[in-house]
């Protein structure tokens, strides 16, 4: 009976996705003629341009880490919180790594050292690319913390030097809600775009949304670190 | 012949078919390792289908965190944790 309900239910998530895929229309197959409208300049950009209202090549991105930046520095917020109550839970003084019961092997050990580079590189890229390819701060720094957790996996008696990360995450933060008061004071409101946009598609455009986007990534990846760290440990009684 | 659009639709029904079965395994599974894997390569598939509805931004997301973190998170609890008394 269990397993028959188990199947209805997974067959019926099967025809919602099912569903969900086939019904897959692009924006200007609804009949929407954009031209003229005043989203037309938002949504429209092409490498090589000049972009005045916002920068970034990616269109999801001058959402994100533009438009509507204040729903992001919230997202932040909500992962700072997270992060504080796991560290309020299970962290302490004097801690020592979990006894697991699983030593890694010399192929594992050596594995995890040489993909951790490449791991933490693609990260980093993610994170700078941000207003230019898919990916951004959150992918970029969840990348960065799971390299972390492979020098984890890789090293029974490894253990991060939890301090900085809880350095870093602070200013970058604080960096973030700086550059939203340096909108309210330069320009208009709070986390406006107060600098030169440039030309869309360049490493240097999109004014503050590079800067956010890193500091996000970097805000993440050190909070998600922390995470992983007291996940792993525990206190010496 | 098919044409592109075809194509796509075909990977979208063998994409969606083999979702349900991997839900379907992940639940079922006796072992808790195994339904662990399930639900990370049931997370590798809904990746493409991401990138099939055109949302790269979410593909990237759902990689690294659904099939990357929350399963290596998992893999750890599950060596952490021991079975205590035989039924």
């Amino acid at each position: 009976m269990k397993n028959f309900l188990a199947l209805l239910a997974a067959l019926g998530l099967g025809v919602l996705i099912i569903l969900s895929l086939q019904n897959n229309t692009l924006f200007n197959e609804y009949g929407e003629d954009v031209t003229g409208r005043d989203s037309e300049e938002y949504g429209d950009r092409e490498y090589g341009e000049e972009n005045p209202a916002s920068g970034p090549a990616n269109i999801v991105t001058s959402i994100v880490a533009d438009f509507r930046s204040f729903d992001t520095l919230g997202e932040i917020t909500v992962l700072f919180v997270s992060s504080l109550g796991v560290a309020l839970l299970l962290g302490g003084t004097k801690q020592k790594r979990l006894d697991l019961g699983f030593h890694p092997n010399f192929m594992l050990r050596i594995g995890s050292k040489a993909l951790f580079g490449i791991i933490l590189m693609t990260g980093v890229y993610v994170t700078i690319h941000g207003h230019l390819t898919p990916g951004g701060g959150f992918p970029g720094g969840a990348m960065i913390a799971s390299s972390m957790l492979l020098l984890y996996l890789a090293d029974d008696t490894f253990r991060a030097k939890i301090k900085g990360f809880k350095i870093l995450e602070s200013v970058a933060g604080s960096l973030y809600v700086l550059i939203g008061i340096a909108g309210l004071f330069f320009a208009d409101y709070f986390l406006e775009n107060f600098l030169n946009n440039g030309v869309v598609g360049d490493l240097l455009s999109a004014g503050i949304i590079p800067l956010i986007y890193v500091l996000i990534g970097l805000k993440v990846g050190s909070e998600i670190s922390g995470v992983i760290d007291n996940f792993l440990t525990e206190e010496v009684v | 012949m098919l044409d592109n659009i075809e194509v796509l639709q075909v990977l979208e029904i063998v994409i969606a078919v083999f979702m349900v079965v991997l839900a379907f395994l992940a639940i079922n599974s006796k072992s808790l390792i195994k339904a662990v894997m399930f639900l990370s390569a049931l997370s590798m598939l809904s990746v493409i289908g991401f990138v099939v509805m055109q949302a790269p931004d979410v593909a990237v997301t759902e990689a690294v965190i659904g099939s990357g973190l929350v399963t290596s998170l998992f893999v750890f609890t599950l060596l952490a944790t021991k079975k205590v008394g035989v039924k």
